[in-house]
């Protein structure tokens, strides 16, 4: 009985694909993937005809929500006092001194509280490195091969890694969950909203482009020591010869997707992912500290002619950040860690800074089950770091670089990381100013889902492993 | 030339070198008045437009009311906040001449290694001696790293050129590890690793009892050699504080345990589970050393909590608060501010990165600002313990120290990037 539901609703997911796009749409571009439609006219056909690994993320249905009275950093140009934010059915509607109450709505006294958009992190690897710390839980770094672009991170996730329900109640809303650094080409990432569920697929942001992680520097050349690369000269080798590989690999399949004469080429799942990364599908996500080696990195997505999305732990990113915000790319770095490699030995707090300075797009990550959990505090260390130096910054540059800059790097800043009308409802209300080291999230909405609330244990999540146990951990 | 050899005519004598300034500053005998600021002396209220009166690099005044010498040199704290330097007693400053994994001198190898002491490996030019200066921290406790009987933490200064200057004691604590990183040191059993720590105390009393058996060789093979059982005589007569690492409720009660039955002055690191415990803690008077921001699950604290420092000091026990990442130092003060966030009390936050560590490892005249007090002190822009503060004046022993690290230098190269080339 279950299993026939089940097949009924997939066969009206089906049709709305095929609405939505496919047969009619008028300027077919080579695409490898069917849509669900085009499986069931292909049923007997090839895997890559079929879904691979759709997300089931359905919205969850709650009440309106009317916050007044409140501080809003709006992260889209606005700090406003004494202010309204609405949002309804998973939409901001209102912001702004006033807002209409809509039938039904939950109605929060705001006051000497903040708001801002849900916060976003670039870099993390819950999941795929779960709590409690387990060989059996390493799950992050398929250190097999330097090229590795054929795994993807959400088939080592594990929804129930019990640091997700603590980054939540530090207001995160979205990660994007990558793998290791182990390698020259990592595999692919996944961006994930952070809300109780039993599969990773219930967890994945609809449409977000897929990213691959890539890694320069110190970690591959050590990791492959012995069968190489074992110096940055043969990092860049390993990334070139993957790449040459690609375009090969992606010339013969787009000359077989315009047509579909004769059978299809051979399906590489490595080269599938680099290809995705040259058709500008993938974007890369770039593990990369020293500053000489970006622009290294910068010379060679020009080679093969993609854009880097972001660098990540891109401690020496100031040092460069001229040539960041003329390539386009973020970076994505920390506020004040580093010195604990020789790549990292240069940090310097004003990092962020300088970048939005400069005019590149700047993004606090964490990497770091901890430092998701207290995104806010990095943000006011690298705000006030930054106006220490006399660089001048507002609060809401500030607030972008943990919310709308990153949803940018992810590719859903159309969709979230600001709080205007018609964004998603990703919101955090604070206990008090987030650049305090005193201020709690005190209320978290995940596209209108309340998943956090740490004065209500009715809404404070806790994963199958925490059940039974002495503590759960969050709420306090 | 000349420079060289007054440098050199100072370091003669050790005291002299103690006052030598960090910068590079001539020694002068000197009298400091802060005066203006709000005074934090943690031995007592705050004080509203305080002064701080120092002279020799000892604090001689404290209070609203204070007679200014003629001739000191005053420096208005108006609108700031003075505190004691800090003390970090999960310190890695100077073990090793950066944070670099590699470049540790924090361990050595061996799981009983009692007599290990990290001293002669501290580097007084280490790059991360400065920056714990920038986070207002004036002193720091050093353990070593390993498992198991691991060595002596020691104390230093975070200002002076040689060893002799910075090192405030090679030994306040010895360290010992009973957490589930010692398990391998117990043949893979908790059980089996307080078994053989207690063969090792005992072994060490009877070894102490009978040298001269020893000498003849008239003893059964001991648990650990004679240099390191002697070295724990120290810790077995109550000499010396020993810190035992433990993090699950049941390692926390084999340490007290032991404590009980070798009547040991215990200080408890870690301590994750400590909140299941508190009331057994207080009541064997053990101080905490903890991190607060500790509330990730493992298999060695599976009730790990955010509130765990709120929660001991409710029970009576005394806090204090560490950092371990690199870069700790820095993170100090804002790891109390986090504990305050989770419930803790101001001033006891203050008082956990201060004068309880002084107090619980020995360091007498530390951590205060009371007469007679080492003339440690921070003068801070605001509040110590959150973000939009820093400490613009560091005072170790009396003297002004510099705030100028890597970090500024790189800052200014790269504030105004070059020209393209």
């Amino acid at each position: 009985m279950k299993r026939h539901r089940s097949l009924l609703l997939l066969t009206g997911l089906l049709a709305t694909a095929c609405a939505g796009a496919g047969a009619q749409n008028p300027t077919p571009t080579p695409r490898m993937f069917m849509t669900g439609a085009d499986t069931a006219v292909f049923r007997d056909t090839l895997s890559f005809m079929r879904p691979q690994y759709p997300s089931t993320y359905v919205r969850h249905t709650n009440p309106p929500v009317v916050i007044r009275n409140a501080n809003i950093l709006t992260a889209a140009g606005q700090e406003l006092r004494g202010a309204t934010i609405v949002f309804q059915e998973g939409r901001i509607v209102s912001v702004g001194p006033d807002g209409p109450v809509p039938t039904g709505a939950t109605v929060i006294d705001g006051s000497g509280k903040w708001v801002t958009p849900g916060i976003i992190d670039t870099h993390s690897h819950l999941g795929v490195y779960a709590a409690p710390g387990t060989a059996a839980e390493s799950d992050g770094n398929e250190a097999t091969n330097p090229v590795t672009a054929e795994v993807w991170a959400e088939h080592s996730i594990w929804p129930h890694d019990p640091q997700i329900p603590l980054a939540i109640a530090g207001g995160v809303t979205v990660m994007q969950v990558l793998p290791g650094s182990a390698n020259l080409i990592g595999g692919r990432s996944a961006t994930v909203r952070l809300v109780p569920a039993r599969t990773v697929q219930e967890m994945k942001f609809p449409g977000a482009p897929y990213g691959v992680k890539m890694a320069c520097g110190e970690n591959p050349k050590r990791v492959y020591e012995n069968r190489g690369p074992s110096t940055r000269m043969g990092n860049m080798a390993g990334y070139r010869a993957a790449f040459i590989q690609a375009e090969q690999y992606r010339q013969r399949w787009d000359r077989w997707l315009l047509d579909r004469k004769g059978p299809p080429p051979a399906r590489d799942l490595k080269l599938e992912t680099l290809a995705g990364v040259l058709r500008g599908e993938i974007w890369v996500q770039n593990h990369c500290y020293r500053g000489d080696e970006m622009a290294q990195m910068l010379d060679l997505a020009k080679e093969f002619g993609f854009t880097i999305r972001s660098f990540h732990h891109g401690v020496e990113a100031y040092k460069i950040a001229d040539l960041l915000a003329e390539a386009g790319t973020a970076a994505s770095v920390w506020s004040d860690w580093g010195g604990f490699k020789m790549e990292a030995f240069d940090p310097i707090p004003e990092n962020l800074a300088l970048l939005t300075q400069a005019g590149a797009t700047a993004v606090l990550h964490t990497d770091s089950p901890d430092g998701i959990q207290r995104m806010n505090q990095d943000m006011a260390k690298s705000y006030y770091a930054g106006l220490r130096a006399g660089i001048a910054l507002t609060r809401d540059q500030a607030i972008r670089w943990i919310t709308a800059n990153p949803a940018w790097v992810l590719g859903i800043d159309s969709l979230t990381g600001t709080l205007e009308v018609g964004k998603m409802a990703d919101v955090t209300l604070w206990s008090g100013d987030p650049f305090s080291v005193y201020s709690k999230a005190e209320k978290v909405w995940n596209e209108g889902w309340l998943v956090f609330d740490r004065l209500d244990p009715e809404h404070q999540y806790h994963t199958d492993f925490n059940l039974g146990q002495t503590a759960p951990g969050v709420g306090r | 030339m000349k420079r060289t050899s007054s440098t050199a005519l100072l370091r003669t004598t050790a005291s002299a070198a103690l006052l030598l300034l960090a910068s590079g500053h001539p020694l002068t005998a000197q009298t400091i008045a802060i005066t203006g600021g709000t005074v934090f002396p943690v031995t007592g209220p705050r004080i509203e437009n305080g002064t701080v009166l120092i002279r020799d690099g000892v604090i001689t005044a404290v209070g609203s009311n204070v007679v200014i010498p003629a001739g000191a040199t005053r420096v208005d704290a108006t609108g700031k906040w003075v505190t004691p330097g800090l003390i970090h007693a999960g310190s890695r400053a100077g073990l090793g001449i950066a944070s670099l994994f590699q470049q540790s001198e924090a361990s050595v190898q061996g799981e009983v290694t009692p007599s290990f002491s990290p001293a002669e490996g501290i580097d007084p030019a280490a790059i991360t001696i400065p920056l714990a200066r920038t986070g207002g921290v004036t002193t720091g406790i050093a353990a070593p790293g390993g498992s198991y009987f691991r060595g002596t933490a020691v104390a230093i200064q975070h200002a002076g050129s040689r060893l002799e200057d910075v090192l405030i004691s090679p030994a306040v604590a010895m360290v010992l590890d009973l957490s589930g990183s010692s398990k391998a040191a117990g043949g893979g059993s908790r059980a089996g690793t307080m078994a053989r720590t207690r063969r090792i105390f005992r072994d060490a009393l009877e070894y102490a009892r009978r040298r001269t058996d020893y000498q003849r060789g008239a003893m059964q093979e001991l648990a650990a050699p004679a240099a390191e059982l002697e070295a724990l005589l120290p810790v077995l007569r109550g000499e010396m504080p020993i810190l035992i690492t433990a993090n699950r409720a049941i390692d926390i009660r084999n340490a007290l345990r032991l404590t009980q039955e070798f009547t040991l002055r215990t200080i408890l690191s870690g301590a994750v589970e400590g909140w299941q415990v508190a009331g057994e803690i207080a009541a064997a008077g053990v101080p905490v050393v903890l991190e607060p921001n500790t509330d990730i699950p493992s298999f060695d604290g599976l009730g790990a909590r955010l509130d765990n420092a709120t929660l001991l000091r409710a029970a009576g026990v005394k806090v204090i608060i560490a950092q371990g990442d690199p870069g700790g130092e820095r993170q100090l003060r804002f790891g109390a501010g986090n504990a305050v966030r989770n419930g803790l009390t101001w001033d006891d936050a203050l008082a956990a990165i201060t004068r309880i560590p002084a107090q619980a490892f020995g360091l007498e005249g530390y951590g205060t600002l009371a007469v007679g007090s080492v003339a440690n002190v921070v003068v801070w822009s605001g509040d110590p313990l959150d973000f939009a503060s820093a400490a613009e004046m560091v005072y170790i022993r009396g003297q002004a120290t510099s705030l100028h690290t890597r970090e500024t230098e790189l800052l200014e190269r790269y504030r105004t990037l070059p020209p393209r080339r």
